[in-house]
């Protein structure tokens, strides 16, 4: 008996969905190992998890709020992935689409609310974006690689963020915490439901997936950037401008993440500081994988991230299982989704090899 | 020759690729001291066999045996390392070399072992005294980057006699060699088998299979259509053989030239931090064919990159229409009528993984006819690309079929849908038939001709002369980055052809214009 | 510009420097030796993490000194040993495989730093490593104090420089890994294994990374921190393109790097009062950036880096 690949010709949505799903499981499933190696029960914590998660209005309200960055993290690296530019710096253009939210929405402006959200919202996509459009033209003019840059950028960001939220930005009333001056109340984005975190962001999330998921199927746009991302010998060949594709991916990549910022700051916290995120830049790179890169699946997948997250310190407070558990789920359900992208490509078919005479 | 003792065996050999049977229950065997030449179209299974001999692939039946201590021996399937100890070397079409390393680099490569240390001398002992009986003689030390293909495919055959190969075994050697250079390899050859090696020696061109061989094993769609001994052999009898059933001759008119259309005017392009072309001048003219002849990497490239709009000349003018050209853009030039075919079909002719419909909308996929304010017009792309499966009979299951899953053949046939459909003016055909079969051939020559009839301007670039003397109203030779005149393809012999392509002779008086 | 000769001038100086250097020189060769046989590792910033919690943990819990070290690269060649498999053997993207690396080995490290110690406050420590004293060297004027008071894992460091360099271009095994890297190809013709001497090269490369990180835990410091790698691996992925995938560059790159960072930090308690703090610990990372766009140009990357690889395949 031995087994050997053959190349799939089609994956179908099916499939794919199977793939994600199997995916998710054997994450759970390795995850016991840790779990009982700390003395926990798995099942008794993946009850809690779920119950933490979805358990009340609370905690889906909760988890829903912090699927609300990884939906727009997670679309800035689905877009940017499926032209092969390998975007790492989400997280720094979060921090500066947070930003340039302070910057315009604190009260430099004072317009009405329908007016200044969606103007905090633009300067904050426009900040990250142009936070990727500069590695990309770096990438193009001095041929060096992107992931470095900006993996290393979120580093600098976030000590500017720092240096500002100490410094310049600071807030005067805010008995010496390093954080900013808050955002004003128009530029705020309200809630969705009362006494309850959820906000906004949420929904402009969603319709930025499917603004995302039109402009794949149904513009020239999404046309030439699958072009770009899957063949760019071929595309820049067939005149497809290579180099300008790219840097609108930048733009929308690099400026969905400036969102989330912007959604943090004006939905959550009301003003900036250096712990706006906790590696949902980061974070949006598992999310997009997960979805398979689909923007569809992208808020589908921010959610199930975001409810381990809320799942695990929920459960963590229960029963002294480090809320790291997370993160490993995390970690794991990302390397998983990697391996059945081999199964999507290949079929394992098993045989018996016949031995000639 | 077949009274010497057989090295190496084949029996029975059969290999299936889901439904594609590419090897049918084929049996050879090889004597010492002999050349036999394995003849066949491409997609006969040649490279498929070889693969199997060398370990590369796993047979599905049958068994290589080769001549041993005790006598003939099985070699374990799926094993190039047991087959380079049996004594098999394989000069792979495309050589398998190290580039960053120097040439005795790449061929102590996995001879030693691994933790040893100060064996450099020996080796390179064992290689002066090999090259001094072969007459292979190319600089050891530089890096193979740094080489002429002649030189890497020398490294390549020294590589296995340092193995102390029996059996050598060469695909399509003489693919990327001047017809000069080729005659080099044969003396070397024949000097080879002399001294007691087997060689098989893979090609598709008859008139060498000829010259150095002497059996003759022709495969066609996976069998053995024919084992003959080459003093025996006729042209035409082992052609019927190779092929199967006649071909019609595509037939030409003569040319009716008219305007120029395309033109370089001293023309230099430097590219990839070379010179890769100097001070070239060339027109070309509606309702004629230019034919461009050269070894592959002389500056084909380059002229095939200004023709496709991807490069504009460092000095020099090109001018379309009468109007130079100052802006590198594809989509300047797709725009202006030139139909561009890409050398490399599959890596730069075709995006995958989008479905044929896509890669037929690519190249106007902004025009009114495929998208509306940004909007694409699926349903227009569609009946596009279902014309042109019709017209240019693209074997595929349909529009929406991913283009990674056609064969070579059918990706040629898409990409000439793409760009004939619109009538082009001028048209580059770089290696148009490479890698297709003689049916194939015929049809993408039948298309280039038709669209020379009806006044399109084209410049085939291919190193298969015969496709060249089958197409070319004129020839111009291209030999480090240099142009000779265009001359008129009556009257030019390969021999000529040959020199110029190795930078030996100007044209023959006559011929320069 | 006193200043500046009076930071030059300090034995204390150049000896931050090489300190600094130690875990970017494993770190970077490490990646060097992955990447010349074609794999990009983006796990090094979570191997870091793993080999310093891995080797603090060994010796909180009683291990020698040297048995942590034992431990830390243990534990990074097992995840490089992953890393192969998804990347070589099954051909997945290296990119992914890699971040996916990184997030595995970080959380794991925390996941079990917490689990083993769920009610410390304060992070415990261990008795590190200490300099060597080595007789004649160390007690010689300024020479001493600044080149040759390090902890036994900085010699080590240089002792792998010098065996890496020696292994890269003096043995056959050197030679496949080149090859290997520049095309599959000629080494499988050659009967070697290119799948072997990827997976080799990156478990031994990520053995190396993981020992950077247990330098941060058992010489620089005598604890365990979270987020104390603070970006180092990735650094050393932009110095081994610096490096031109040369260990002797590579060296050099480090021992630069760890020169410009023990400048900043004494210049910063010079003119800290004027200038932010953020900006001079913001001067590595951009230092970085900086030199991989002044090399990216010419840079020569192995051929392969990035290929998967699949037997009997033609390009």
């Amino acid at each position: 008996m031995s087994f050997r690949l053959e190349p799939r010709e089609h994956a179908s949505v099916g499939l794919k969905l199977t793939v994600s799903l199997a995916a998710g499981i054997v994450a759970l499933l390795l995850v016991a190992i840790p779990v009982l190696s700390a003395g926990g029960s798995p099942i008794e914590a993946y009850g809690l998890m779920v119950q933490g998660a979805f358990g009340s209005m609370f905690a889906l309200s909760e988890t829903l709020n912090r699927a609300t960055p990884l939906i727009l993290t997670g679309l800035a690296c689905a877009v940017a992935f499926r032209a092969k530019l390998w975007n790492i710096g989400a997280e720094g253009q979060l921090y500066i689409g947070a930003l340039a939210a302070v910057c315009v929405g604190s009260g430099l402006l004072q317009l009405p609310p329908a007016l200044m959200i969606p103007t905090v919202m633009i300067a904050g996509f426009l900040a990250g974006g142009l936070m990727m459009v500069i590695p990309t033209i770096i990438k193009q003019r001095f041929g060096a690689d992107e992931v470095v840059i900006t993996l290393l950028l979120n580093f600098v960001v976030i000590l500017f963020i720092q240096m500002l939220v100490e410094g310049v930005l600071k807030d005067p009333l805010s008995m010496g915490w390093p954080q900013s001056v808050p955002l004003i109340a128009e530029a705020k984005l309200p809630k969705l439901l009362p006494r309850l975190r959820m906000h906004w962001g949420l929904i402009v999330g969603v319709v930025a997936a499917l603004i995302l998921w039109l402009m794949v199927r149904k513009t020239v746009l999404g046309f030439e950037i699958r072009a770009v991302g899957e063949n760019k010998a071929a595309a820049r060949f067939a005149g497809i401008p290579v180099d300008a594709t790219m840097l609108k991916v930048a733009l929308i990549s690099g400026g969905l993440a400036g969102l989330a910022g912007v959604g943090e700051v004006a939905g959550v916290k009301g003003y900036l500081s250096a712990d706006l995120s906790p590696g949902f830049g980061y974070s949006g790179i598992v999310v997009a994988m997960l979805a398979g890169l689909s923007p569809i699946g992208t808020v589908i997948s921010a959610v199930f991230v975001a409810a381990v997250f809320v799942g695990a310190d929920s459960m963590s407070r229960a029963t002294g299982i480090s809320s790291y558990i997370a993160d490993l789920v995390v970690a794991l359900s990302l390397l998983c989704v990697l391996v059945g992208s081999f199964f999507l490509r290949f079929r394992v078919k098993f045989e018996r090899r016949q031995v000639g005479a | 020759m077949t009274d010497t003792p057989v090295l190496l065996s084949l029996t029975n050999i059969t290999k299936r690729f889901g439904p594609l049977i590419a090897n049918n229950a084929i049996s050879l065997d090889l004597h010492r001291g002999e050349i036999l030449a394995l003849l066949g179209e491409n997609g006969a299974g040649k490279t498929t066999l070889m693969n199997i001999l060398f370990g590369h692939y796993v047979q599905d039946e049958g068994d290589v045996l080769v001549l041993g201590d005790g006598g003939l021996a099985a070699l374990p399937p799926g094993s190039p390392g047991a087959a380079l100890k049996a004594g098999i070397g394989m000069v792979h079409q495309h050589f398998t070399l190290a580039e960053n390393l120097s040439g005795l680099a790449n061929i102590r490569l996995g001879t030693e072992p691994l933790l040893s240390f100060g064996r450099e001398g020996d080796a390179r002992a064992k290689v002066k005294r090999i090259i001094a009986e072969s007459g292979l003689d190319v600089d050891l030390d530089r890096r193979v980057a740094d080489l002429t293909v002649g030189e890497k495919q020398r490294i390549e055959i020294l590589k296995a006699l340092y193995r102390d190969a029996k059996v050598l075994i060469l695909d399509e050697p003489t693919a990327v060699l001047t017809p000069q250079e080729a005659e080099g390899l044969f003396v070397v050859l024949r000097r080879l088998a002399a001294n007691g090696l087997g060689v098989i020696f893979i090609s598709h061109k008859l008139g060498e299979v000829l010259a150095v061989s002497h059996r003759i094993l022709v495969l066609r769609g996976g069998t053995k259509a024919g084992e003959l001994v080459t003093a025996d052999a006729d042209r035409r009898a082992i052609a019927d053989l190779m092929v199967g059933k006649a071909v019609a001759e595509v037939v030409r008119i003569p040319a009716l030239p008219g305007e120029t259309l395309l033109e370089f005017d001293g023309v230099s392009l430097h590219a990839g931090g070379r010179q890769a072309l100097s001070g070239v001048s060339l027109k070309l003219r509606a309702g004629e064919i230019v034919g461009l002849a050269g070894v592959s990497g002389n500056g084909q490239s380059g002229i095939a990159a200004l023709i496709s709009g991807l490069a504009v000349p460092t000095s020099g003018t090109m001018r379309l229409y009468g109007e130079a050209v100052a802006k590198a853009s594809p989509r300047d030039f797709v725009m202006a009528g030139v139909a561009r075919m890409p050398e490399d079909r599959q890596h730069d002719g075709v995006v995958g993984t989008m479905s044929v419909a896509d890669n037929i909308a690519i190249e106007d996929v902004r025009s009114p006819a495929f998208s509306k304010m940004g909007l694409l017009d699926r349903k227009a792309m569609r009946e596009r690309a279902s014309a042109a499966i019709a017209g240019y009979d693209v074997r595929c299951p349909g529009p929406d079929a991913e283009a990674r899953l056609l064969s070579g053949g059918n990706v040629q046939k898409l990409i000439l849908a793409r760009v004939l459909e619109r009538e082009p003016r001028v048209i580059l055909a770089n290696q148009p038939t490479r890698g297709l079969d003689v049916g194939a051939q015929a049809e993408v020559h039948r298309r280039i001709l038709a669209a020379r009839d009806r006044g399109a301007a084209v410049l085939v670039i291919s190193e298969d002369l015969d496709e060249l003397f089958a197409l070319a109203d004129r020839f111009v030779v291209v030999h480090a980055g240099e142009l000779s005149d265009a001359g008129p393809s009556e009257g030019l012999d390969r021999g000529t052809i040959g020199l110029m392509m190795a930078g030996q002779a100007r044209p023959p008086v006559g011929i320069a214009s | 510009m006193d200043a500046l000769f009076d930071i030059l001038g300090s034995a204390n100086f150049w000896a931050a420097a090489i300190r600094i250097a130690t875990p970017l020189i494993f770190g970077v060769l490490g990646a060097l030796i992955c990447e010349r046989a074609g794999v990009l590792n983006l796990g090094i910033e979570g191997i870091f993490v793993a080999g310093a919690m891995a080797g603090w943990l060994a010796v909180y819990l009683g291990a020698g000194l040297w048995g942590g070290v034992l431990v830390a690269a243990l534990a990074g060649a097992l995840f490089g040993l992953l890393h192969a498999f998804l990347t070589v053997i099954l051909g997945l993207s290296q990119h992914v495989s890699g971040i996916g690396i990184t997030l595995l080995a970080t959380s794991v490290s925390y996941f079990t730093y917490r689990t083993a110690l769920p009610d410390v406050t304060s992070p415990p420590r261990i008795a590190a490593f200490q300099p060597l004293n080595i007789p004649g060297l160390s007690d010689l004027p300024f020479i001493g104090p600044a080149l040759f008071q390090q902890t036994p894992l900085t010699f080590l460091a240089l002792v792998f420089v010098v065996l890496v360099a020696l292994v890269l271009y003096r043995t056959p095994l050197g030679l496949a890994i080149r090859a290997v890297g520049d095309n599959p190809a000629s080494v499988e013709a050659q009967g070697l294994s290119v799948v072997g001497l990827r997976v080799g090269a990156v478990v031994a490369g990520s053995a190396l990374m993981a020992l950077g990180g247990a330098f941060l835990t058992m010489s620089a410091f005598d604890a365990f921190f979270f987020g104390m790698v603070n970006g180092r691996g990735w650094i050393c992925i932009a110095l081994v393109v610096f490096a031109s995938w040369q260990p002797g560059k590579a060296l050099l790159g480090a021992l630069l790097f760890g020169a410009f960072d023990a400048f900043q930090i004494r210049l910063q308690a010079q003119i800290g009062q004027v200038v932010p703090g953020q900006v001079f610990l913001m001067l590595p990372y951009l230092l970085s950036i900086v030199a991989l766009i002044l090399v990216a140009r010419r840079a020569d990357y192995p051929r392969a880096l990035l290929q998967p690889w699949t037997k009997g395949q033609r390009h």
